[in-house]
């Protein structure tokens, strides 16, 4: 795919798995040179950066009682969150149009954002009351007999030790969202709130036989999840580390 | 520890959202299985017939059934190539060899790849004529096992399932080293010291601290075998391979409800039955594990 943006279109048919010649900006000119990109590109950033954090914020409050506290219908509250898991989502398009338009999301990157929220909280809740029900429960009683309440027990003791979950959600629903293409065609309506897929396709429409910019496009569009894959991996080990309960 | 009221607060934003947006949408959904429905215009209420359509009514029953041995199978195939390959590389990358972290790394990049983008690449590779899968095994001399990998009905589901494996070994590989990670030093010293070596250290000391996140995996793998669609989408189209060949639950869903094959007519209704009939199927595997995993911690009190 990177080479392939490199190399001029005549290249691309006579020789699709050949080395380019020499280096083609061709394709790269074109796609920046689109005034749209740019606001597609961070279209993107916005929605997948807020849709990740809020997810995983709302989803650790969560996963604390249902994994921490035995009280009565917890067991029940935890499969009703994992019930979106087990469902196509795109099966609820019309009724989830009805409620963004209700609230007079349509047409706003507020509708994207809270679809992705609440799409990736069941596998978020899933994994982290996983890994947050075996923690030992030693580790919070010197806390708790300082007087710490809920809220510090969970952002200072638990959420230090789950950092490898945080980091394995955060990982895994970040490919998703960034490259999600339904929602946005079906929710977005105008240009300067399209995302990066929905601007690729067009992309696509437009430079059909133009496969160097559409490749140049893409590579593009790969950069930021493997920037922040190598970012949150590094949180990952560092957690490991941390984590590594000694006893 | 003790149960105080307030903490059920900490419930209500994820609550919240994921209702609003999520699951009320969702289960209103759902209750088009009850009706004749193409997504738009009238609906008639037909009860359970879209039910009995699926289970008795040919060619209905016929793509239905058909469609559930395949998702088995892909999920028994993915469950070996996928993770049980995992377990077995989290073991190698957690006994602090060098270059550890770098194999992390090229072991996760695969997750991070769209899935059209992986489509796109892997037919590229086993095109029968251009592909450099059947080219390499030229070179080495296995030409025999060459073949249409994606148009054989023989190969095709096991190829996919490959392809899917490879996709997300590495998501798993984290997860199991998460879980191997976090057990106590001292116990593995401790065993050391009675004289115990690797498949003894594995069986007596990682294997039990990590059946959580065996179960974990399992689920995870569950939900989204049977739910899949887009990789299946990507590389063989919604007819789902040669003869329906690769037709799962999920390939099934999307042409039924939302229709697309020559014109089909959407039917929503049967498409929403599916979609229950697969829910059902799902959560009870899902509700058997959990009640193993409590009575396994009630075990341990």
């Amino acid at each position: 795919m990177i080479v392939t943006s490199f190399k001029t279109n005549m290249e691309v048919l006579v020789n699709p798995f050949g080395l380019p010649a020499g280096l083609n900006l061709e394709g790269y000119r074109t796609v920046f040179e689109l005034g749209g990109f740019f606001t597609y590109f961070r279209n993107s950033i916005v929605v997948t950066g807020i849709s990740l954090f809020l997810m995983l914020l709302v989803a650790i409050m969560a996963s604390y009682p249902l994994s921490r506290y035995k009280f009565f219908g917890n067991r029940w509250i935890y499969f009703y969150f994992i019930i979106g898991a087990m469902l196509p989502t795109r099966l609820a398009t019309v009724n989830i149009f009805e409620v963004i338009s209700t609230l007079g999301m349509f047409d706003t990157l507020f509708a994207l954002i809270a679809i992705y929220t609440a799409m990736t909280i069941p596998i978020a809740v899933f994994i982290l009351t996983g890994f947050m029900a075996e923690f030992p429960s030693e580790l919070e009683e010197s806390a708790r007999m300082d007087g710490a309440g809920d809220s510090r027990i969970l952002f200072s003791i638990w959420v230090p030790l789950l950092r490898p979950a945080i980091a394995t959600v955060a990982i895994y629903n970040f490919i998703p969202i960034w490259n999600e293409f339904f929602f946005p065609l079906v929710f977005i309506n105008s240009d300067q709130w399209a995302t990066l897929p929905l601007g690729i396709s067009q992309f696509f429409g437009q430079y059909q036989s133009d496969w160097p910019t559409a490749f140049a496009a893409l590579t593009v569009a790969v950069v930021p999840p493997l920037l922040f894959y190598l970012f949150a991996s590094k949180h990952f080990i560092r957690g490991l580390t941390a984590g590594a309960i000694k006893g | 520890m003790r149960f105080r009221k307030r903490v059920l607060l900490f419930l209500v934003p994820a609550f919240v959202i994921y209702s609003a947006f999520m699951l009320i949408p969702l289960l209103m959904s759902m209750r088009v299985a009850l009706y004749e429905y193409t997504g738009i215009g009238d609906m008639t209420f037909i009860g359970l017939d879209n039910f009995q359509r699926l289970l008795f009514e040919s060619p209905y029953a016929d793509r239905f059934i058909n469609a559930i041995t395949n998702t088995l199978e892909f999920f028994l195939y993915t469950m070996v190539f996928q993770n049980v390959t995992a377990l077995l590389l989290a073991l190698a990358l957690t006994r602090g060899l060098k270059l550890t972290g770098l194999f992390r790394t090229i072991i996760f990049i695969p997750v991070t790849i769209s899935i059209l983008m992986i489509g796109f690449i892997w037919t590229l590779i086993l095109n029968p004529n251009i592909g450099v899968l059947n080219q390499f095994l030229e070179v080495v001399r296995l030409e025999a096992w060459a073949t249409a990998w994606l148009g054989n009905e023989a190969t095709a589901l096991p190829t996919v399932a490959v392809v899917n494996a490879w996709q997300y070994t590495g998501l798993m590989v984290m997860l199991f080293i998460a879980g191997i990670q976090s057990i106590p030093e001292d116990r593995f010293e401790a065993a050391r010291l009675d004289g115990a070596k690797g498949w003894n250290i594995f069986r007596h000391i990682i294997f039990p601290a990590i059946i959580p996140i065996v179960g974990i995996v399992t689920i995870m793998t569950l939900m989204g075998v049977f739910n899949q669609f887009d990789l299946i989408y990507a590389m063989v189209g919604s007819t789902g391979g040669p003869n329906y060949a690769v037709d799962l639950l999920g390939t099934l869903f999307y042409r039924t409800a939302f229709g697309g094959v020559g014109g089909q007519v959407p039917q929503m209704g049967l498409g929403a039955a599916i979609a229950t009939m697969t829910f059902f199927m799902i959560s009870t595997f899902v509700i058997g594990m959990l009640y193993i995993n409590h009575r396994r911690k009630r075990g341990e009190m």
